[in-house]
């Protein structure tokens, strides 16, 4: 059974709650003591029925503001997959929250309300999603009910929809009328909607093949750990442990370890007490090495003919996520990559973007907290990254502030200059 | 539900992700600290850990301390199985035990029939860890288990008194775990983060784990509390209306026994346990968890202390 993970955003009372919660009770994942739970709650809400929105709710402090701080993840499973929902909240924080919950997301699920159609926030969100590498988005006009079943609206809304979606570059829409509340068209088909011939939001999740670019990419394996029992059993082992972050390798096949540069060859491929002869993305893997080199944790392997070069000058978007400073030219941080972490100074802010118009403002003096902008970076060592687009694993960063630790932005690579042009960077 | 339980667990390609990613996740806490430590209690959860660390780090021993919080009112089937399991992967245990810091006197014993020492555990727990200078604890939590913990991180960072606080968390992309901290600060991490119950179960036939006998379906003197069934020990004073019978039970979650209820179950292997988990109508927590029936905030205020 296979996995899918997607990310569900929405504006304020466009049902999202509602929405997630239909989901889960209609695919029976509901346990009587949550049910009673939640059915004690509904009464105290003065609600004759259940208030499915309160299987979503969080922590306490969220149910005493009535918001929500923070991504939630849900599970469900049917019989044919098995799911990791995202829950990223609307309002507060929507950009740190819709950006962290779609860096894992394979598809975006994003509603609006029919009466109210396209929003500027469905722009922003699928502009997000976008911005993330997500090429699938379900658009779920909610709360069809209220429009009175109405097709002609249901064809109004998805049009608008497929204009911002194609303007943004995601190439696969799915749009499905659908009402939360009542549960029409969400699991269970409903009478009211008899004019569509799409599949439910269930059939459609269960169903949708969303392809995976890091199976299709060069060969990368950042090396995690060196793994040398030095026991009486395995006294000369030394594996490169780590997981395949994109393509494949086989035992045998020619590597080159970068930055090192050095050419080697695959001896064995191994994973707990057993020998394998490939191993491709998301495999997680210890791998063996003709020669003894001087390769360790942030070291990465890729194919011997790969013209793939080591870079330290780097721009990406970014976004920032620190409360209590900004982003600003001049400033030194520490990028995490990989398994790799280098120190870096900000050289320029090229642009900002402006998530209301969908503009791009230039030179901005600094980035605030859910601002994103364009970034260059100069990196104190170089790096093995490729574009975003092309493999995630590999483009992606967060940045760390030296002081407090603490994680403070989340950076996607859409340029590279190799180490020897660093000059001129 | 029910299809996904009758699926061969052979070849899963769902076990498989969750097994890679844990083992990726073991494997960052071995790079990123420098004295990390596994928690096990002798429940299913931490039993997997295990067997993931052990597999994350093949041919070599994994590079952690196993550390136990005893509480001194464990199952007696538990801790042999513990002592047998830590002597075969040949690891190092420390036990921090609640009773002997009930002793020396710096935590106290709640009176009354309903005295636990569930939340004894943490001040026993932070106390271990500073005092064996332990900056990462690997942890069983899953996030399907309980609402507070459905917004938890993989790495969840403590400050310097071990709190989580919800508002403090660092924001978590990719598959990029930050690990740097301040000295006295730690970080629990939860490589089962995206495990549900069943996973968890599949996975144990999977690899035929060993699991505590308590788990199987047994006849055990119990009584009646709030609706669930508490096992009949010295540790747990009955009130005068509590009579005791005897039942066929397993136990669905393993932890202290002034707080661990069982359930009603004829399941005898791991299959029918599998079975069983597949089509039950109650949450793990919610049919055998006393120290979560508290209040609704039950285990974000214990979290917020520095619980598991």
């Amino acid at each position: 059974m296979d996995l899918l993970r997607f990310v569900t955003a929405g504006s304020v009372d466009d049902g999202k709650s509602t929405l997630i919660g239909r989901l889960l009770y209609d695919t029976r994942q509901v346990f009587e003591d949550t049910l009673a739970s939640i059915e004690r709650a509904s009464h105290a809400q003065g609600l004759d029925e259940l208030n499915l929105a309160l299987l979503t709710d969080g922590l306490r402090a969220e149910r005493e503001q009535g918001i929500t701080i923070d991504v939630a993840y849900r599970y469900f499973a049917t019989p044919r997959r098995k799911f990791i929902i995202a829950d990223a909240p609307g309002h507060v924080q929507y950009t740190r929250n819709m950006v962290t919950g779609a860096s894992t997301a394979h598809l975006a699920l994003i509603l609006v309300d029919a009466r109210k159609g396209v929003v500027e926030q469905t722009r922003r969100h699928s502009a997000l999603a976008a911005l993330l590498g997500i090429h699938h988005v379900v658009l779920c006009v909610n709360k069809m009910d209220l429009v009175g079943w109405s097709e002609a609206r249901f064809r109004e809304i998805e049009e608008e929809y497929r204009a911002v979606a194609r303007s943004l570059g995601i190439d696969a829409v799915t749009v499905v009328p659908l009402a939360a509340l009542t549960g029409a068209n969400i699991v269970h088909r409903s009478g009211e909607l008899g004019w569509y011939d799409g599949p439910t939001l269930l059939e459609f999740l269960e169903a949708v093949q969303v392809p995976d670019p890091a199976r299709r990419a060069p060969f990368r394996f950042p090396v995690q750990y060196v793994i040398r029992p030095q026991s009486r059993e395995f006294p000369d082992y030394r594996g490169y442990a780590g997981t395949v972050a994109a393509g494949s390798v086989r035992v045998g096949d020619a590597v080159r370890v970068l930055p090192l540069g050095a050419v080697t060859q695959v001896s064995a491929i191994d994973r707990f007490e057993e020998s394998l002869s490939e191993a491709s993305a998301g495999d997680a893997v210890t791998i063996r090495l003709t020669d003894e080199l001087d390769a360790g944790r942030g070291s990465m392997l890729v194919a011997a003919h790969d013209p793939i070069a080591p870079v330290d000058v780097v721009e990406a978007d970014v976004c920032w996520m620190r409360e209590d400073a900004p982003l600003a030219p001049g400033q030194q941080v520490l990028l995490k990559q990989t398994t790799r972490r280098t120190r870096a100074v900000v050289e320029s802010l090229i642009d900002r973007l402006d998530v209301h118009q969908l503009t791009r403002e230039p030179s901005p003096a600094q980035l605030r907290l859910n601002d994103i902008g364009r970034v260059q970076f100069r990196l104190m060592e170089p790096v093995v990254a490729d574009l975003y687009e092309a493999c995630r694993e590999t483009g992606a960063f967060i940045i760390i502030d030296p002081a407090t630790r603490h994680t403070t932005g989340a950076g996607m690579t859409r340029a590279a200059a190799p180490a020897a042009a660093a000059g001129a960077g | 539900m029910t299809a996904h339980a009758v699926m061969p667990v052979d070849h899963d390609p769902g076990l498989d992700l969750l097994e890679a990613e844990a083992v990726f996740i073991m494997r960052e806490v071995a790079a990123e600290f420098e004295r990390p430590a596994l928690l096990f209690s002798g429940g299913k959860d931490s039993i997997v850990l295990l067997r993931l660390a052990q597999k994350a780090f093949w041919p070599a021993r994994f590079p952690f301390t196993v550390l136990h919080v005893d509480t001194g009112h464990n199952f007696p089937e538990v801790i042999a199985f513990r002592d047998r399991r830590i002597a075969e992967l040949k690891a190092r245990l420390v036990v921090a035990s609640v009773q002997e810091a009930i002793d020396e006197g710096w935590v106290q014993e709640e009176r009354g029939p309903r005295a636990s020492r569930n939340r004894l555990q943490t001040p026993v727990l932070l106390a271990a860890i500073a005092r064996h200078q332990f900056d990462a604890a690997i942890g069983g939590a899953r996030r399907d288990e309980e609402k507070a913990r459905a917004k938890e991180r993989v790495f969840s960072f403590r400050d310097e008194f071990g709190q989580w606080d919800p508002r403090n968390q660092r924001p978590e992309l990719w598959n990029l775990y930050n690990g740097l901290h301040l000295r006295g600060e730690h970080m629990r991490v939860f490589p089962l983060s995206n495990w549900t119950e069943l996973d968890v179960w599949r996975y144990i036939a999977r690899e035929r784990l060993e699991i505590p006998s308590i788990y199987f379906a047994h006849e055990r003197e119990v009584f009646q509390r709030d609706g669930m069934l508490m096992a009949v020990s010295p540790f747990l004073p009955r009130l005068p209306h509590e009579r005791s019978f005897v039942e066929t039970v397993r136990y669905r979650t393993v932890g202290d026994m002034t707080c661990t209820a069982a359930v009603r179950s004829s399941a005898k292997t791991v299959e029918e346990i599998i079975a069983e988990v597949a089509t039950a109508r109650v949450t793990e927590r919610g049919a055998s968890r006393a120290d979560d029936q508290f209040s609704e905030a039950a285990m974000e205020d214990r979290k917020r202390e520095g619980y598991f």
